[in-house]
């Protein structure tokens, strides 16, 4: 029982350290310095949560885990963060679609985990959701600009669409670990879709019908990005173990 | 009766209110409001605090100060604690907080905050320059130079400043 609230924790973790790796790679490459800093502040809320749930992870498995042994040393095939966060940035227009799309979700997921049975998941949701906030509300704001934009901004918008739906429905679609879980994965699933349609109608973009779902993410069975993540994240205490500065 | 531990107490206040932010080195973490509780068992102290944002990179380096600094003035057992529930609020910051806020240049979050929803393209919260003291500003972006701050400008004196946002 407490195997899965740490493998839960642990995919708590390395979806938000995952995202924050990826927004990350926009720092000094942003289309404007306000945009630049609006998405390097997302990523160090982000890496924050991730933090706070990779203590919580080390404290419930006790031994000499700690956040950074988590984080810097475990293998492609032991994170558990979903296929949506480690997808590409490709343009800016892909960058803030999966982060509304991820966002949408986590306000939910964090909205449920508040009121669950685990206190420390419930004090972390907490100081998350008010974050967690700006962030719906700065990516929804994108994804209507560019939707509703120009015919290019339009079109970027439809292949980013095309690009990450398939990671959608992985949000929604429990793993072993999370069948004890408090979280209402049909209700998550129904507050997000019916924010995901309005924003989507005010951006004049369309849900995709009937479109294959990749999952796996959550049980360690990646895309083939995780892996260069991984290996940028991680090079600096595979190469000098326990280095610090 | 003054119980000792009340006196005790009120000289570790006094030496917390020496730890600084040190993005904001104005504001103690007794301003901030982060400050939860200071626990006196004969010689081991506990001080209990509230990180303002999840990703703060201040707050380690807070955490560190507090140690510090107690150690530097006699008390070698020194626990910190830190809290996530309830989760800190700009509420919680210090009227003197938001006074010495206001006069390093920076505005101070408004008492009834009014952004903390999802709505989306609403209209700018107003925000008092901190300079000029004008009402006429427009923000320009809702993401500043720290986590905790957005970034404004004043169109009477034309200043562009910090707004400790909403949280
Ligand atoms: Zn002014």
């Amino acid at each position: 029982m407490k195997y899965a609230l740490i493998d839960y924790t642990l995919h708590l973790a390395d979806t938000t350290l995952i995202l924050a790796q990826r927004n990350a790679e926009w720092c000094g490459h942003g289309p404007i310095l306000e945009q630049d800093i609006a998405i390097t502040n997302i990523t160090l809320d982000l890496l924050g949560q991730s933090r706070n749930f990779y203590q919580y992870a080390a404290s419930l498995i006790g031994h000499n885990a700690s956040e950074d042994s988590l984080a810097y040393l475990r293998k492609e095939r032991e994170f558990k963060n979903l296929l949506l966060v480690e997808q590409p940035n490709k343009d800016w227009g892909q960058t803030t679609l999966r982060q509304f799309l991820f966002s949408q979700f986590h306000f939910f997921l964090l909205e449920q985990l508040q009121k669950g049975n685990d206190t420390q998941l419930a004090a972390i949701a907490e100081k998350s959701i008010k974050e967690t906030t700006y962030h719906v509300r700065w990516s929804s704001e994108w994804v209507i600009r560019l939707g509703d934009g120009t015919e290019e901004s339009h079109q970027r918008m439809e292949n980013a669409i095309e690009e990450l739906w398939r990671y959608t429905d992985e949000m929604f679609t429990p793993v072993e670990y999370e069948n004890e879980s408090s979280v209402d994965f049909k209700e998550l699933k129904t507050k997000w879709l019916n924010n995901v349609k309005k924003v989507f109608a005010e951006a004049t973009l369309t849900i995709p019908e009937n479109e294959f779902m990749q999952t796996g993410g959550k049980s360690g069975v990646h895309t083939e990005h995780l892996g260069y993540i991984l290996s940028d994240l991680q090079y600096l205490q595979r190469t000098f173990p326990g280095a610090t500065w | 009766m003054v119980n000792t531990a009340t006196i005790e107490e009120a000289k570790i206040r006094a030496l917390l209110e020496t730890v600084k932010d040190p993005e904001i080195p104005v504001l103690s973490i007794i301003d901030l409001g982060m400050l939860r509780e200071i626990k006196i068992k004969d010689d081991k102290i506990e001080v209990v605090f509230t990180p303002t944002y999840s990703g703060c990179p201040a707050t380690d380096m807070i955490s560190a100060t507090i140690k510090m600094v107690l150690q530097e003035n006699g008390y070698s057992n020194v626990k910190i604690t830190s809290v996530l529930s309830p989760a800190w609020t700009t509420d919680w910051m210090t009227e003197e907080g938001k006074k010495k806020l206001k006069s390093y240049g920076i505005a101070p979050p408004n008492p009834k905050q009014q952004v903390c929803h999802q709505e989306l393209f609403l209209p700018d919260e107003a925000v008092q320059c901190p300079r000029c003291d004008s009402w006429n500003t427009h923000r320009i972006s809702e993401f500043g130079s720290t986590a905790c701050k957005a970034l404004y400008q004043c169109d009477d004196c034309k200043e562009p400043f910090d707004y400790f946002k909403c949280h």
